[in-house]
Formats: structure tokens, C-alpha cells, sequence
């Protein structure tokens, strides 16, 4: 025996995998139950699983759009990745939807929904004007979803406990990255302040809806399937002003205002009407143009 | 491009490996923002527990022109190497 010997002793012994590739990989869902829990409706259930799967869905369209148009390639990369985690969430929490729908599967719910019927709230929406969008937008919605995903862990449903205790850890990520631009541009040069201001202006009138439950959650929370998205709030403005004051800016830049969605008060910039309940808005309808045009075009298709 | 950020030259320790192994390099702004970029370049297939990353311009290097003098004395001492020893069958692990 040599040195490569008692070297090799030390890893992981499934040939070549040592470096080129990577080793103990998991599934999130191993062993897992996938029974509703008792006195759940399935119907709501469905729902709550569209709606935080249908978020991350969007995103996840939106940050792929970046890819070849990122300043740099190592961000593109990095947005590739948010977008990848994102998808992969999306793709757990549609099949959860399909599966206590008993229809469908994620792939008919991800291509053959209409406008009308996505769940999404209207913040994953809208197509990024410049990269202080995108990671304003980041921000706000990785700092949220954590925050959701960490309590749905400790929730009842196991399998969108078992989602949200994979996606903490990627969220965390995500959340991480985008402070860490809101900061440099924001604490950069005139330009990129500049910027990151205007970015921080224009995402505000999105927040009131992530903090409000609908009827939806409402009758999930009182079961102990999902979380009011009330309980957040606090936890999110100090992390937003945390980033803003450290990129100095207003602090109070990212404040969701009275916490009314849908009132159209023109206080906190609110534009009426609400995501979660869908429809055709034109952001939408184009998204859903180019994510679901090829799979309608070749219904089935396997390649 | 006129504002290019500097290079970084990128060490990933496998699961279970002993030492960082180089694995390519990378640009960024300052060193956090490389490690993030290490991750998220190097990283994505599940390969590492730990990253370093270096300023290139901060590594000193031999001079490929000083090869001869630095490295080709060595290769004719096949004395340095502990290959003349017979080893006991009784001695394990060597």
C-alpha cells in the first residue's frame, strides 16, 4: 500500500466521482408521506401549493430571461442558479397541487393553465427594467419566501414541509446574493445609487399583497397547513431596512404602508387587485406566451 | 472593457478530500464577492465543502524560462526517493 491508497481511504468511493462530479446527492422527498393531513381540504390545500409554486414558477421565467443579457458572467450564472432552485421548487409544489388535486401533474399545471387561473402574487410579474430591478425585486422576494418556507417546516402538510425545508437553504442563498447588489449599488457610485433608488421606488406598491392572507390561507392557517403571511411582516421590514440602511438609502424605502392590498391607496402607491386571484394581465400573458408555447404547440412531446 | 475587475484564482476542497485543489479562475469586485461567485461557479454539481479564493496578481510564481535551473537538477537523484528499503512483510500500512 502507498500513499494513494490511504489518500483514496478518505473519500467517497464511487469511481471518478471523487472530483469531476459531485457525490451524495438527495431527494428532498425521500421518505416522506404524501398523505393530506386529517380535516384538510384538498381543494385548499391545492391552492396553497399553486400559489407558493406558481411564485416561484414566474421568477424563476423572469430571472431566465437574464440569462445571456447579465453585465457579467459569473452573475449570469448566478441568476441561472437562483432561477434553477426556484424552477426546482416550482416543479415539487405543482406536482404536490396535482397530486391532492388528484388531476393533472406538473407539467399540464406549469403549460396548460390560462391567465385566469395562475396564483401568483403580482411582485414575481413584472419584467425587470435594469439589473437594480432585479435585485430590488430579489430582495424583497427572497426575504419573504424564507421567511414563509421557515415556518411552513414546522407545519403539518409533509411534503410542503418537507419543499420548504429544502428551499430555506436555497432562499437563504438568494436573499444573500441580492442584499449583497442592493448594497454595492446602492452604496456605489452616483449612477448605481441612482438606480438602486429608483428600483427600491417602483417595487414598493407590490408589497402590501405579501402580507395578507386570503381566504385561502386563512381557513389553511386555522388547520396548521399554511402560514399567515401577517406573521412575516415584521421579520421582513427589519431585514429590508437593515439592507437599505446599509446601502444608504431610506431606510423605509421597501415599507409596505398600511398593509392594505388592492385599495388602490395612492399612499403607499398601491395599484388595486391582487395577483393571487389571477387574470389577464398583459405581463402575464406575455410570460405565458413564450413559457407555454412550444409544450402547447407539441402536445406530449418527450425529447 | 475599461473596468474590468481583477482576477481570482479559485480552491475548492472536495467532501472527504484532503487539500484545495485550484479549479479555475474567475472575476469579481472584491474577495466576498468572489467566493460567491466560486460557489455558484465551481461549486453547482455538489462538489465542495470549502472554497479560497486569491487574488492572481498576490500569487508568486516560478518563471517558466528558470524551469532548468529550478527543477531539472532533481531528476537525476533517484536516491531521494525511499524505494531502496526492504520492507519487512510484518510492517503493515506502508
Amino acid at each position: 500500500m502507498g500513499f494513494d491508497d490511504a489518500y483514496d481511504a478518505l473519500t467517497d468511493h464511487d469511481d471518478d466521482s471523487r472530483w469531476a462530479y459531485g457525490t451524495g446527492f438527495t431527494d428532498p422527498l425521500a421518505g416522506v408521506p404524501a398523505d393530506v393531513p386529517d380535516g384538510v381540504s384538498r381543494a385548499d390545500l391545492a391552492t396553497y401549493a399553486l400559489m407558493l409554486g406558481d411564485d416561484a414558477l414566474i421568477l424563476s421565467h423572469r430571472l431566465q430571461q437574464w440569462v445571456t443579457r447579465a453585465p457579467e458572467l459569473e452573475d449570469e450564472l448566478a441568476l441561472a442558479n437562483i432561477a434553477l432552485d426556484l424552477l426546482g421548487q416550482a416543479r415539487l409544489l405543482l406536482s404536490r397541487a396535482a397530486a391532492v388535486a388528484g388531476a393533472g401533474s406538473e407539467d399540464t399545471l406549469a403549460f396548460g393553465r390560462s391567465a385566469g387561473e395562475f396564483h401568483h402574487v403580482r411582485l414575481v410579474e413584472r419584467a425587470d427594467a435594469d439589473f437594480a430591478q432585479l435585485v430590488g425585486r430579489l430582495l424583497v422576494f427572497a426575504t419573504w419566501r424564507l421567511a414563509l418556507l421557515d415556518r411552513l417546516t414546522a407545519l403539518r402538510d409533509p411534503v410542503l414541509a418537507a419543499v420548504a425545508a429544502k428551499g430555506v437553504k436555497e432562499v437563504t442563498y438568494h436573499r444573500d446574493y441580492a442584499a449583497q447588489w442592493v448594497v454595492r449599488l446602492g452604496d456605489g457610485t452616483a449612477v448605481s445609487r441612482e438606480r438602486m433608488a429608483a428600483a427600491v421606488s417602483t417595487l414598493r406598491p407590490f408589497l402590501g399583497e405579501l402580507f395578507v392572507a386570503g381566504e385561502v390561507e386563512s381557513r389553511l392557517g386555522a388547520g396548521g397547513v399554511a402560514v399567515d403571511p401577517g406573521e412575516v411582516l415584521a421579520e421582513c421590514r427589519a431585514v429590508f431596512r437593515q439592507v437599505l440602511a446599509a446601502a444608504t438609502l431610506d431606510p423605509d424605502g421597501l415599507d409596505p404602508g398600511d398593509g392594505d392590498p388592492g385599495d388602490g391607496d395612492p399612499g403607499d402607491g398601491d395599484p388595486g387587485g391582487t395577483g393571487r386571484d389571477g387574470g389577464e394581465r398583459a405581463d402575464l400573458v406575455a410570460i405565458l406566451e413564450e413559457m407555454q408555447g412550444f409544450a402547447r404547440s407539441v402536445p406530449g412531446g418527450v425529447w | 472593457m475599461k473596468h474590468e475587475w481583477p482576477l481570482f484564482e479559485v480552491f475548492v476542497r472536495a467532501k472527504r478530500g484532503l487539500n484545495h485543489v485550484h479549479v479555475g479562475s474567475l472575476r469579481a469586485a472584491d474577495h466576498e464577492m468572489a467566493l460567491h461567485h466560486a460557489r455558484d461557479l465551481y461549486t453547482r454539481r455538489n462538489e465542495g465543502v470549502s472554497i479560497w479564493v486569491a487574488r492572481s496578481d498576490q500569487i508568486a510564481a516560478t518563471d517558466p524560462d528558470e524551469k532548468p535551473a529550478f527543477f531539472e537538477p532533481s531528476g537525476d537523484k533517484a536516491y531521494r526517493h525511499p524505494t531502496h528499503y526492504v520492507i519487512a512483510d510484518s510492517v503493515p500500512h506502508i
